[in-house]
């Protein structure tokens, strides 16, 4: 009992000092420097990453969704805080859309959740039924389908159909000088709600989900209640993380939002970890990192000398990166954490305040 | 009425008929290892890859053949490297797998060949126009049905009648039981593979005479489609497949006919999503019971 | 014999039940009665269907025909239809076809008072002998997702933790509470679903083969186990066993089930006495 509260009391402490050497960094090297790109984005994924791994890696259910539940949150954000002044300019095929209000950064991004997590109980119903890949492929069609909703033209005056939506509040303007502070404060927020869901009498439910669902539904969880509730939230945080990436790219289109990317979170998820919050944090901020920074100059062509060094070209980034994750997919399948949290290493699992009776 | 919609109707069985091509590929693989190849759609593409640099070099009649095999060999390396290490593995790391190899041939085939859009050579005879009734279409839309239809004829004819088709139809049944009477399942799983590609590379080799740009992600959306074909025909099941194919290659049309273009792909998933509620197992589908 | 008159004690009553598969009839006309604070057996050769009678009770196959009571309440209730109704196999078939169907799904029964064992073993494999104990307190919550999630059921939690780790107490694994549940050798493993089955508060347990696996001295020790349990707990035990002596030591009353047909009912030492069930074990000439 001691012990653990003393980890947690470490862990916190790790968080805080990351915390402030994120902002720190942000002072010394300015918003537009490569590490602060990283931990923007880095930050932005963790959220969709472990959003999904409550899903995928908790409840075992291998859903292909997220990318549109993301395009969800996305949408909402910026369709609510457009300012009413650039409305005309943005809207401008559309007569300035339907929406005549704006709101503020906060709310949206709570709207951005909600709303997210309503079309996920609406397509939970159906689809929580299915089993396997069946769910997965059902997921990834409906997200397809929201993908194409968005785009019609017919709710233009709301989605801007197929072009672009700009102007909302990015990153970059609300908090000028703390955008990783601004980033880390909703990205802990809502990484913290969903740790203590797991760690939760549901987050044990998931799990025994997850374990056997013949024996969780004998010992009384009701299945589809506990995947839809799984399903919903992790739709929730998946639409707020989706407002954040929107935040993080300034301006947002429907079909940046492709099955693809989903793949990509589900690759992060992975290497991660299946089943791990701290492992799926780890893997967005290493990701992000490999794919933006450190693997950067295999893209270059780069001369030693006369010597033209042989296979690199635009493209060679994403190749040796694309390798090792099939690496790790294939001979590293537990990914860097397996099912344990790092605050958990180096101690045998605790079963937390069961004290001996009598 | 009829005249106007001829030629999304004839379009529709011609885009059916190369769903359908690919759809076997997923179909045969599923039912023998349940897994969702997604990477097959991506295999689909480097067909029309592999067929784009080989002309450039090659007379057509050495190509086609070559494409062919060079098609086969990839998806026989694929399933070797990505999926036969996975063989005990729980059935979501070998999907994982899948959806790992298929972002590798994405971004392979980025690098290689520049991010760019590649024009795909004119198949002579392919691309002639022909008069039908009072449409104007090419000669493939013709070809593509008939030569499906054959191909999935031989197919079956395999399956049903030859030692490596009961060996097949032995391991889609049970896996466990098959190996324990001595049915080298390696070997059957390559063959699968084998067939599949091979299929694919023919279905590109239509495909790509109607849509002439190929790009390294262009081969998704065909695959995810000929997957619902899969589905929507009860996978495992070849003629379902092929049915479920031209169902909605003709469907997808009609709706580009109505105007409705936007939804001609998100309608593919609808019809996925209901055939999957109200009869998951598809048209042809066998049921299967969990056993406690 | 659906009108079969109320009991009081009954605790349990399968009237008529049929399983049918595709043209494969699992359990035929099958009618048994399970009363309070007993410990009845099912017993029978392999494949005679005593499992699907206990997927038939937990709701995890809907009966073809026939009825299942709980405390005199229907739980389950279904006469041949749809496709069914054509081939149907079983007999008694009309019995039922005035009855509305009842149908509840396998955690809505555990929510009554019916919890239950595996035998092919089913512990949540990734979890702790604790932990899958602490799942079986779920059902009994009273917190939802967003007072669990901020923490407002502290009291809860700990009263929850409390009675899993008494349970593992009262099944001897208080010692390996932190072990994963699957690292425990069989016997332990077989224990620790009957504390998680516990864990759910349930009035009547079934057991599935409790004591396969387990060498002679633990199949005794077994044995007692259950009736300590059965006592303290106030329970009524209903269980499918092919340990003899186990069987014949502790049930108050047997039921013989031989290719889904029930052939005998009784007393230990009736059955033990009746030639049919020796027939049948034994696989003597009908002649």
């Amino acid at each position: 009992m001691k012990n653990g509260k003393l980890r947690l009391i470490i862990s916190l402490a790790v968080v805080a000092l990351l915390y402030a050497g994120g902002c720190l960094v942000e002072h010394l090297e300015g918003t537009k420097s490569m590490v602060v790109t990283v931990l923007q984005k880095g930050a932005v994924y963790a959220l969709i990453a472990v959003s999904m791994n409550l899903l995928n890696g908790f409840t075992g259910l291998f859903s292909l969704g997220q990318a549109g539940f993301m395009l969800v949150g996305a949408y909402s954000y910026a369709i609510l805080t457009i300012p009413m002044a650039k409305r005309a300019a943005v809207y401008q095929y559309y007569d300035g859309g339907w929406v005549q209000f704006t709101v503020g950064v906060i709310p949206a991004l709570l709207v951005a959740g909600v709303v997210a997590a309503l079309f996920a109980a609406l397509i939970g119903m159906p689809v929580l039924r299915l089993k396997g890949d069946y769910l997965a492929i059902a997921t990834l069609g409906f997200a397809e389908i929201i993908r194409a909703i968005v785009q019609w033209d017919t709710i233009g005056p709301l989605t801007n159909g197929s072009n672009l939506l700009k102007t909302y509040p990015t990153l970059k303007n609300i908090m000028p000088g703390n955008t990783v502070l601004f980033t880390f404060i909703v990205v802990g927020i809502c990484i913290g709600l969903i740790l203590l869901l797991i760690n939760s009498t549901y987050g044990r439910a998931f799990k025994a989900i997850r374990d056997d669902e013949v024996a969780a539904e004998a010992m009384g969880i009701n299945l589809f209640h506990h995947k839809q509730m799984a399903f919903v939230i992790s739709s929730f945080f998946a639409g707020i993380g989706g407002a954040l990436l929107a935040m993080y790219q300034g301006s947002l289109q429907a079909n940046s939002f492709k099955s693809s990317m989903t793949y990509e979170i589900l690759l992060i998820v992975v290497i991660g970890g299946m089943g791990s919050v701290s492992g799926s944090v780890l893997a967005s901020f290493l990701f992000i990192a490999c794919s933006e920074w450190w693997l950067r100059f295999l893209d270059a062509e780069t001369m030693v000398g006369d010597f033209k060094v042989p296979l690199l070209a635009p493209g060679f980034r994403m190749v040796v990166f694309s390798v090792v994750i099939m690496v790790v997919v294939l001979f590293f399948r537990k990914g860097i954490m397996g099912t344990r949290e790092l605050w958990e290493l180096g101690g045998r699992r605790q079963a937390k305040g069961g004290r001996r009776i009598k | 009425m009829f005249n106007t919609l001829l030629p999304y109707l004839l379009a529709g069985i011609s885009v059916g008929g190369q769903y359908a091509l690919i759809a076997v590929g997923y179909t045969l693989v599923y039912g023998i290892l349940r897994l969702i190849n997604f990477a097959h759609g991506d295999i689909f593409t480097a067909a029309g890859f592999f067929m784009i640099y080989l002309t450039a070099s090659l007379p057509i009649g050495i190509s086609i053949p070559l494409v062919i095999i060079l098609t086969v060999i990839l998806g026989f390396t694929v399933e070797r490297v990505a999926y036969k290490p996975l063989r005990s593995a729980p059935r979501m790391s070998i999907m994982i797998s899948a959806i790992g190899v298929s972002y590798l041939l994405q971004n392979l085939m980025w690098y290689l060949t520049g991010g760019l859009a590649k024009q795909y050579p004119v198949l002579p005879g392919l691309s002639q126009t022909i008069r039908i009734g009072s449409a104007t279409t090419k000669v493939v839309t013709i070809v593509t049905p008939i030569l499906t239809i054959l191909l999935v004829f031989a197919l079956v004819t395999l399956i049903n009648k030859t030692k490596i088709g009961m060996a097949m139809r032995a391991v889609s049944k049970d896996f466990e039981t098959s190996q324990l009477m001595g049915i080298k399942i390696n070997n059957v799983i390559s063959v699968t593979f084998i067939i599949g590609s091979a299929m694919a590379a023919v279905g590109s080799l239509l495909y790509f005479t109607n849509y002439t740009a190929v790009t390294p992600t262009v081969g998704a959306m065909p695959g995810l489609k000929a997957f619902v074909a899969a589905v929507f025909g009860g996978i495992g099941s070849i003629p379902g497949a092929m049915i479920g194919a031209l169902i909605i290659g003709i469907c997808e049309n009609l709706i580009k006919a109505a105007g409705w273009t936007a939804f001609s792909d998100a309608f593919t998933f609808a019809l996925l999503i209901v055939v999957l509620l109200f009869r998951p197992t598809g048209l042809f589908g066998e049921k299967v019971t969990d056993k406690v | 014999m659906s009108e079969m008159k109320a009991n009081e004690n009954s605790v349990l009553r399968l009237t008529d039940i049929t399983m049918q598969f595709g043209g494969v009839v699992a359990i035929n006309n099958l009618s048994l009665e399970v009363n309070q604070g007993e410990i009845v057996a099912l017993i029978g050769p392999n494949g005679a269907g005593k499992t699907t009678a206990f997927n038939c009770i937990t709701g995890v196959y809907e009966p073809t025909n026939g009825a299942v009571y709980f405390h005199g309440k229907p739980i389950a209730v279904n006469h041949p239809q749809g496709r069914m109704a054509k081939q149907y196999g079983g007999i008694n078939g009309d019995l039922y076809k005035d009855r509305k169907p009842v149908v509840y799904t396998p955690d809505k029964i555990t929510h009554m008072g019916i919890a239950r064992t595996f035998q092919n073993i089913r512990l949540f494999k990734s979890q702790t002998a604790f932990e899958n104990v602490l799942i079986g307190t779920h059902l009994r919550r009273t917190s939802n997702f967003l007072t669990a999630t901020f923490r407002l059921n502290l009291r809860e939690e700990k009263a929850m933790r409390e009675k899993a780790m008494n349970l593992l107490e009262i099944v001897g694994l208080s010692d390996v509470a932190n072990e994963l549940a699957t690292s425990l050798p069989y016997g332990k493993q077989r224990r620790l679903e009957i504390a998680r089955a516990l864990a759910t508060d349930p009035t009547l347990l079934l057991l599935d083969e409790p004591a396969a696996g387990m060498n002679p001295q633990e199949t005794d020790d077994l044995g007692e186990f259950i009736v300590d349990i059965k006592n303290r707990f106030n329970l009524t035990v209903f269980m499918i066993e092919h340990h003899m002596n186990l069987v014949m030591d502790i049930s108050d009353r047997i039921y013989v089930l031989d290719f889904g047909k029930q052939i005998a009912e009784g007393t230990p030492e009736e059955i033990q006495k009746n030639p049919v069930v020796i027939a049948a074990y034994l696989g003597v000439d009908e002649e």
